[in-house]
């Protein structure tokens, strides 16, 4: 009932109703050229030709976005696997050994700082022009913030559910398995949800210089074309798709994280 | 024979950051047998929750032995159920699998858990709350969970460290009963720590009296008063009156 209420409060739409009211009729103005800032409706008319091929306005793209998208999708959930496995499995390790803190940790954090973005003239020379160096790039991205966060997540568990584990007879590997996993899921959500949006960033960044398909390489290919109503159709694809990843996140955190409902402030919204 | 000998324990607690040692235990000899039920009473800094954590293998003792069944205490181990004095319940997990924490860490399959964790929960009188998530339960309903979970493991020694510490005075009270009421039903020897008088002489069969800096037994008291026990009788008051004496300052005790 209650987020039934939420969902149909009607003031939740005045602001973007009012943004692009606004920006429709700056365009039609004739301040600027309409091919440099296009209106709305002119971006929702190529976004519909690109997503459902209505007049063929943006030609060798229309009907296509479904396969950019499902492009650039994979790059993402790809390199975010990866970098969950072993943010995890690393953070855990790190957060738990003080030898392997002090042997991997400052290496770890030496790399931090280097901007993924920096790496990709080594990734198009190692892995080429295709799907790799872009999940490549969305690993550098996801990897840190999970990394991070579990590190944090598991030095702040509580040192008495251990003895808890302890006493009831659990050797390391239980206490890691059933203590110290469990208790730091919660930073380990936080971690995910930061790494999802770089994600998203690193694979639009990846695909505008050094792969040929995807959401992000339709944008830069239409701004060689001057196309800036398909440029700007790319851009709220992205934000929609980032917006729906981390939408499902959200979703299996309130689900895996369902005991902390009523005992945290955004446990009580679900 | 003695299910728990100590003898000839002393801990020294090293202030890294501060340069000085503290002296919590100093050569305290108890010995615990069987089915016995002991209160470790005392002021807080006596050293009465190092000397369970000693027996419950969380710390190691600076000299001297811990012993349990005749075994010198390594480390922790289901063969000593522990009671925190605050219930330390996994809040990720609901009050079965609470309650059968010792059974997922042997790797039992979930009917056998859930079917062993019921019978415990029945014990503390939890019934219908199996699948509440501890922050769901009142403070007295989690301490129920800890107790039920440490039952479960079906320890020759039970171990509590002011378990009843955060309760009000009702809850402390019904508490109190039931433990004694478990603990009748099924035998076993309890270690039980305390800084109630009350509490110490409603429960035990024995209460150390411990006095702090250093920490040290004053005295060992046998309790032989009948159960349940009347905290309001003649007897219990004259060995409350005995155990103040000892508790007070001693130059303070008659002024």
């Amino acid at each position: 009932m209650a987020s039934l209420m939420r969902y149909g409060r009607p003031e939740r739409f005045i602001v973007p109703v009012l943004i692009l009211a606004g920006w429709e009729m700056f365009s039609r103005s004739g301040a600027l050229p309409p091919a440099l800032l296009p209106a709305p409706s002119a971006v929702a008319w190529a976004w519909a030709d690109w997503i459902f091929n209505i007049d063929g306005n943006t030609q060798s793209y229309a009907g296509h976005w479904i396969f950019d998208v499902m492009a650039s999708t994979w790059r993402v959930a790809a390199g975010f696997a990866i970098a969950t496995i072993l943010g995890v499995a690393l953070g855990i390790a790190i957060g738990w050994s003080r030898l392997i803190e002090v042997t991997i940790e400052p290496t770890l954090q030496m790399l931090r700082p280097i901007p993924p973005v920096s790496w990709i003239p080594l990734a198009i020379i190692w892995f080429g022009i295709a799907d790799k160096p872009a999940i490549f790039l969305v690993f550098l991205g996801a990897f840190f913030p999970i990394l991070i966060n579990t590190i944090h997540g598991v030095k702040t568990v509580d040192r008495n559910l251990i003895r808890a584990g302890a006493m009831v007879g659990g050797g390391q590997h239980q206490l890691l398995r059933f203590i110290v996993l469990p208790a730091a899921m919660p930073s380990i959500f936080a971690g995910l949800r930061i790494s999802i949006g770089s994600a998203w960033m690193l694979t639009v960044t990846a695909e505008m210089v050094a792969v040929k398909s995807g959401v992000g390489y339709v944008l830069w290919d239409s701004y060689y074309f001057l196309r800036y109503d398909i440029v700007i159709a790319a851009m709220a694809s992205i934000g929609l798709l980032g917006y729906l990843s981390d939408l499902l996140i959200r979703m299996i955190s309130a689900r895996v994280l369902r005991w902390q409902q009523g005992t945290t402030l955004s446990g009580s919204e679900g | 024979m003695a299910t728990i000998e100590i003898s000839g324990v002393s801990k020294i607690f090293k202030d890294a950051k501060r340069k000085s040692d503290v002296t919590a235990l100093s050569n305290v000899d108890v010995t615990v047998k069987k089915n016995e039920f002991l209160c470790l009473l005392g002021p807080s800094g006596c050293g009465k929750s190092t000397l369970l954590n000693m027996i419950a293998g969380f710390d190691k003792p600076t000299a001297g032995t811990v012993k349990v069944d005749g075994q010198v205490v390594e480390a922790p181990g289901s063969d000593r159920g522990v009671v925190f004095q605050q219930a330390n319940l996994m809040p990720w997990l609901p009050v079965w699998e609470n309650v059968a924490f010792h059974l997922k860490m042997r790797g039992a399959m979930k009917a056998e858990r859930r079917e062993k964790a019921q019978l415990y929960i029945n014990m503390v009188g939890l019934t219908g709350f199996e699948n509440h998530f501890p922050s769901e339960l009142s403070g007295g309903m989690n301490q129920r969970v800890g107790i039920a979970r440490a039952l479960l493991m079906n320890p020759g020694v039970i171990l509590m460290d002011e378990p009843f510490g955060a309760l009000d005075e009702q809850t402390r009270m019904d508490m109190q009963n039931e433990l004694v009421r478990i603990w009748e039903e099924h035998k076993g020897t309890i270690v039980f720590v305390t800084h109630g008088i009350d509490e110490a002489l409603t429960l035990g069969t024995h209460v150390a009296v411990m006095s702090a800096r250093p920490g040290r037994i004053a005295e060992l008291i046998h309790l032989d008063l009948p159960r349940p026990r009347d905290i309001t009788s003649p007897r219990f008051n004259d060995v409350k009156r005995h155990i103040l004496d000892l508790l007070r300052p001693s130059g303070a005790a008659h002024g």
